[in-house]
């Protein structure tokens, strides 16, 4: 591996924002770009002009994250975005997700990579729907750390029981429906976007409030992979062999390319290629021409084995002790993300890591209201409907839990008519 | 046996293995990409990661080049020296064939030839039956790239259409397509500026001379500073100044580099790549507020561009 670029690189990390307009979502992130100087100062001349342009007093931070032509003209957000800051120690990426209803699909696809969300709430309203349903999406995509953000915290004058009672209503909320049993880690900030307080910035209007700002939050939260033990997990992408006839060192090489989805391999542990079940020995790691003696979770290496066997692109390598049966059928969480509605006599492509399979619906078991959390049966699913299905397979897969293993747990699915990607799943 | 790893990447690290992994989805998934590569710094990146990603084999995708016939020399040079160097196959096709075809026609001589571009790639997909183009296009650099896929779908037409733009979650990349449709892969999409920067110097990546501070004649016009006089490969001159305009002798350095007609330098004393790192950490002007003239015309031009082709 590269020696870290600087001694106190503390890498990256990837989080979310769930929230609407109307919570001030646009003006955190908008902060949070602001008050780490991020945002240059042409940018916000330009956002000057457009505010006064609107008859706004103060330069509206929201519109630092106003989209397409599209979404201005409607004043609407309608696709996920990604936008970027750094603190000189970490890298951020946040997916900035439109909030309603209509547009489940946007958060699922946001909070699949991402190890944290800010759920933003209003002091004045405290729990609404949006936020059980946005809670339990951040629970259903895996996402193991939450910051509960009130905001607005200026409106109900920084008043501190305000932000208790929405404290203690939220916590009941998320015992009901099971966030903190799985070993979640939730934090309440009281904050107010709009004037800075406990963002980067902790202000004097909340002394009271003795807990880190949200950008303390943001610098020490775990890095995705760090938190539990994980087994080895090497989808192959690509497999090398160079045709070199003039270096003989090329001659028998054969390269499995791809990259470490989880734990860490080593030379000469012992390993395994799914589905096929043969084992070797890993002979070699490389990066690229670098010769490395091991690799880590989210690394891109090229491994070698010590025996020639069979592997092309979509086979899996696991360390032996850590091995699992493929499976033929699977049980899954299942988000419908194509105005097309789901056709359960139709048959569909998934794909999984690097693998695909051709796939039929077993039984739709249950949808679920992601407002109420209730259950209802079903017999087709619309775009965003949540649902468990069952599928049947026709090539074998080397799936994980998605509670275990979010890399090898997740699968798209594909309608081969359009090529269009129409669900998200995640095996149970 | 599990394992509980608590060491993680640096962000660089990070980044780099990211676009690896999109790299080699695309050589996985696709039957003929192509990568395309200018002689930019961003493009310069991925040749670097394109080695990591393949070597000790060959790129599974040639290089190719969309030339407007309005390139700084040192670029130009670059280009072949690197691509030579590589010992990959470098394509070039010229906006200036297609205007010879008649596919490209120039509202009036002095017109930029930066947003025909996009004519002569849709010709080169077609002519080689290119299935992906890779490109180093990043989110940060506008905003219409903000809320691109990295594999990004493209009609029959080149195409881009933002309001039915595939799903992309987790790293499980949707690469197909239809024969004639096209898939636009950018595996850097999540880096910066200062990330490009900080890699570069990492790497020790060496990159065309105009990257550094070096004097320029310039003109001052429209609240950018526009080179003047400045002379192609084959001889010729353009950027001939208007009538009236002063000519300053400026010392400044490029911060985007591409047709010479829309693209503007900054003033700068950084010739070295740490001191690149340092005015990017210290700047107040966005990579493409001063420096690119085509993105200025509107608040959706870049918007607008890529609906029609563009990269």
């Amino acid at each position: 591996m590269n020696a870290p670029t600087n001694q106190h690189d503390n890498g990256l990390l990837r989080f979310m924002t769930c929230g609407s307009v109307d919570d001030g979502k646009s003006t955190l992130i908008g902060r949070l770009l602001f008050d780490t100087k991020t945002i240059l100062e042409d940018t916000l001349t330009q956002i000057a002009r457009t505010s006064q342009k609107r008859g706004m007093d103060a330069v509206d931070l929201s519109l630092l994250t106003d989209g397409l032509q599209a979404e201005r003209e409607q004043g609407i957000t309608i696709d996920v975005a990604y936008r970027y800051f750094s603190t000189g120690t970490r890298k951020y990426i946040i997916a900035d997700a439109p909030g309603h209803e209509q547009y489940t699909r946007n958060m699922v696809t946001a909070a699949s990579t991402a190890n944290l969300a800010i759920i933003l709430m209003d002091a004045r309203k405290g729990m609404l729907t949006q936020t059980r349903r946005h809670s339990f999406l951040a629970q259903l995509v895996g996402i193991p750390h939450i910051v509960v953000a009130v905001n607005k915290m200026d409106l109900v004058n920084y008043d501190q029981t305000a932000f208790e009672k929405i404290r203690a209503e939220y916590l009941a909320f998320a015992t009901e429906i099971g966030l903190q049993r799985e070993g979640r880690d939730i934090r309440f900030i009281p904050m107010s976007a709009l004037n800075g307080d406990m963002i980067v910035e902790r202000g004097d209007a909340m002394p009271w409030h003795t807990g880190p700002t949200l950008l303390e939050i943001l610098e020490s939260a775990p890095a995705a992979h760090t938190e539990k033990a994980e087994n080895f997990r090497f989808p192959v992408q690509f497999v090398c062999r160079p045709q070199d006839s003039t270096n003989p060192e090329l001659h028998d090489f054969r390269g499995f390319m791809g990259r470490v989805e989880s734990g860490e391999i080593a030379i000469g542990d012992a390993v395994t290629v799914l589905p096929s079940g043969r084992t070797s020995t890993i002979k070699a790691i490389r990066l690229g021409e670098e010769k490395l003696q091991r690799a880590i979770h989210e690394q891109s290496v090229t491994l070698l084995l010590e025996d020639e066997i069979d592997i092309s692109r979509g086979d899996m390598i696991v360390k032996s002790s850590e091995a699992r049966e493929p499976l033929k059928q699977l049980d899954a969480m299942l988000c419908w993300l194509s105005e097309t509605p789901l056709s359960p006599a139709r048959a569909y492509v998934i794909r999984h890591t690097t693998r695909e399979s051709k796939a039929k619906i077993g039984a739709i078991e249950y949808r679920v209201d992601v407002n109420t959390l209730e259950r209802h049966a079903a017999q087709n699913l619309n775009m965003n409907d949540i649902a468990k299905v069952s599928f049947r397979l026709a090539q074998p897969l080397c799936a994980d839990n998605y509670a275990e293993n979010r890399a090898t747990g997740a699968f798209i699915v594909i309608d081969e008519s359009t090529n269009n990607t129409v669900g998200a799943g995640m095996v149970i | 046996m599990t394992t509980l790893t608590r060491q993680t990447l640096s962000h660089l690290d990070w980044l780099e293995a990211e676009a690896i992994h999109i790299m080699r989805e695309v050589a996985g998934q696709c039957e003929r990409p192509v990568l395309l590569f200018s002689g930019g710094k961003d493009s310069i990146c991925m040749l670097r990661i394109a080695e990591k990603a393949f070597r000790p084999g060959k790129f599974p995708f040639p290089l190719m080049h969309i030339d407007t016939g309005h390139n700084y020399r040192e670029v130009v040079e670059f280009r072949d020296k690197r691509a030579a160097e590589l010992g990959e196959r470098l394509i070039v096709r010229s906006v200036e064939d297609s205007m010879k075809r008649g596919t490209v026609v120039l509202k009036h001589e002095g017109e930029s030839r930066n947003k025909h571009q996009s004519v002569t790639l849709l010709e080169a997909i077609a002519e080689f039956e290119f299935d992906a183009c890779i490109g180093g296009a990043r989110r940060d650099e506008e905003k219409a790239r903000a809320k691109e896929r990295i594999m990004s779908f493209r009609d029959e037409f080149g195409q881009w259409d933002p309001k039915n733009q595939r799903p992309e979650l987790w790293n499980l990349y949707n690469a197909r397509a239809h024969k004639g449709e096209n898939i636009r892969a950018f595996p850097i999409s999540n880096w910066t500026e200062m990330d490009v920067w900080q890699y570069i110097e990492r790497e020790n990546l060496e990159l065309p001379s105009i990257y550094f501070a070096h004097q320029r004649d310039v003109v001052l016009r429209g609240g950018a500073i526009f080179p003047v006089n400045v002379p192609l490969a084959g001889g010729e001159i353009i950027n001939i100044p208007k009538p009236g305009e002063e000519i300053v002798n400026m010392r400044v350095r490029f911060r985007t580099v591409g047709d010479i007609t829309c693209t503007a330098p900054v003033p700068s004393d950084a010739d070295s790549v740490d001191k690149i790192v340092l005015e990017t950490a210290t700047t107040t002007i966005t990579e493409r507020g001063a420096t690119r003239l085509d993105d200025q015309t509107s608040d959706a031009s870049m918007e607008q561009r890529k609906k029609e082709g563009y990269f």
